[in-house]
């Protein structure tokens, strides 16, 4: 068709028992098709899918040729490094407002891409309407900042705002269970 | 330059007495001695007692063993957290006091920083690894990124090892519970369900648990819900450090902490470093768990880095994070 696509493989890991593997490879490849395909229909940028083979654990979809945010956040100016997390937070709130848990919000897994943020990787995601489910969705955001943009691990706090903004219903109650979730955790 | 170190976080009392060859650990001496809770779980303050009780002697006894005179010592190191209050104190009171009286210098070191570092220092071509730290309370992915190491995973709940743990002792087994888990787990053969639950880089281990639990209960054979526990902890603990090893591009990976023993975990991640083409490392079981040398080397690093720790700095955190440590150490 003349679309360039890439194709997500879900390689079989040597190291897990044929048991686990099958099934996580088969439940990933599922839940992340549906996942995707629902955001979409919310208006969330996600890439656009073509095939999907769950015996095989493969995704065909839309060749996204932006930026992972994971690289380009750290260099951008202050204002835009705001904005762009103030965006964040306000896709993430549309997601949680009908119940779609990520599972694994990193920086890696936003695309920048003619000034809209591409979310990929749902394969660790769910349908959950639960405030600790949503929590943990952002806490999981939270310690990508501290880990992989350790200086600018404030802009969390833009996305918390942009989060605030978006999210129907009372985002206080999230942002509480995140610091139960850090308090739950060792040493703190 | 000849460090002592002092480990004395948990259920294990150590002393350790190391030397720096070619910026190399040497291990001079090791001596732990653990404690050993009659029934239930480890209780902070008798294991404190545990360790008082044995602490002047491991010293003079590792002192010995490394064939030195108390005056060729020139640093005494000791763990200064994380950990249990009471067992923290009193190891960090005998090092302040052998410090004092021998009139020798003092560092405070982060236990598992301690970890990772006694694995560069002592293991051949290991020099800038992801640690999967798996010990009884501690269960962290940790990595050198930014000037610090940096906990890129962990357990949002319980450690592994207390897991393992918890499921034995309701079972009567006794502490630690993980290598009787083990030699169960080697003769099961069906695999039972169990949830496994991985959030970006954490995972959590309470609801594998509780269905570990109920499986006992409805009389689903030891052996197999054993097997079970192991194949899917392992494999969440194995892919997790496997997303860490691809998220800071790193290509080795080493194992630390008490779980780090199991076979069956060394072999997973293995096997995961082999596919990716990284290198695996694992230290001696003596530096794999909670030890004294691995606290000297650590007191070492710091200390040769310009680091110097006046006695009125050297207050216990029983919660001092991994991330909390400057690097100075390291370029």
């Amino acid at each position: 068709m003349g679309r360039t696509v890439v194709q997500k493989r879900r390689v079989k890991k040597a190291y897990r028992i044929k048991e686990i593997d099958t099934q996580l490879i088969a439940s990933r490849t599922r839940e992340e098709a549906k996942l995707l395909a629902e955001s979409r229909t919310y208006g969330v940028s996600v890439p656009l899918i073509y095939d999907v083979d769950l015996f095989q654990g493969i995704i065909t979809m839309e060749y996204l040729a932006g930026d992972r945010v994971k690289d380009i956040l750290n260099s951008l100016e202050e204002p835009q490094r705001k904005k762009l997390c103030q965006k964040i937070g306000e896709i993430i709130a549309h997601l949680h407002n009908h119940d779609i848990i990520h599972g694994d919000i990193t920086t890696s897994n936003m695309i920048l891409l003619h000034d809209h943020i591409y979310f990929i990787d749902f394969g660790l995601g769910c349908k959950n309407s639960e405030m600790e489910a949503k929590g943990v969705d952002l806490h999981v955001l939270m310690e990508a900042f501290e880990s992989t943009h350790s200086k600018y691990s404030h802009c969390f706090e833009y996305v918390l705002k942009g989060y605030t903004k978006q999210l129907q219903g009372d985002a206080s109650v999230v942002v509480k269970k995140i610091e139960d979730i850090v308090r739950r955790g060792r040493y703190r | 330059m000849i460090c002592l170190g002092i480990e004395g976080t948990a259920h294990s009392i150590g002393v350790g007495v190391i030397t720096d060859v070619q910026g190399k650990c040497r291990i001079l001496s090791n001596r732990i001695k653990t404690y050993q809770p009659e029934k239930g779980g480890i209780h902070p303050r008798e294991a404190a007692n545990h360790h008082a009780t044995y602490i002047a002697d491991l010293i003079q006894e590792s002192v010995q063993d490394a064939d030195v005179d108390f005056t060729d010592i020139d640093l005494i190191s000791f763990s200064q957290g994380p950990g249990l209050g009471p067992c923290l104190r009193t190891a960090a009171t005998a090092a302040r006091a052998l410090a004092l009286s021998l009139e020798k210098p003092l560092m405070g070191v982060n236990h598992c920083v301690a970890h990772l570092e006694i694995g560069r220092g002592t293991v051949e071509g290991c020099t800038d690894p992801v640690l999967l730290y798996v010990s009884g309370a501690n269960t962290q992915v940790i990595g050198f990124a930014e000037g610090k190491y940096r906990v890129f995973g962990e357990t949002l709940d319980v450690g592994i090892g207390n897991c393992l743990d918890k499921f034995g002792r309701a079972l009567g087994l006794e502490f630690p519970c993980g290598p009787k888990i083990e030699g169960f787990a080697q003769k099961g053969t069906n695999y039972v369900p169990l949830p496994y639950s991985i959030k970006g880089m954490d995972i959590a281990f309470s609801g594998l648990l509780t269905a570990a639990e109920t499986y006992m209960q409805k009389g689903k054979r030891l052996e197999d819900v054993c097997y079970s526990m192991q194949e899917t902890a392992f494999a969440m603990l194995t892919e997790v450090t496997e997303r860490a090893m691809a998220h800071t591009e790193k290509k080795e990976v080493l194992l630390g902490g008490g779980v780090a023993s199991n076979k069956r975990l060394r072999d997973m991640v293995q096997t995961m470093a082999k596919d990716r083409g990284a290198k695996f490392f694992v230290p001696s079981r003596d530096v794999c768990i909670d030890n004294g040398a691995m606290i000297a080397w650590l007191g070492f690093l710091m200390y040769h880095s310009g680091l110097r720790m006046r006695i009125e700095d050297s207050i216990i955190n029983q919660r001092f994070r991994t991330d909390m440590v400057e690097v100075t150490w390291r370029g």
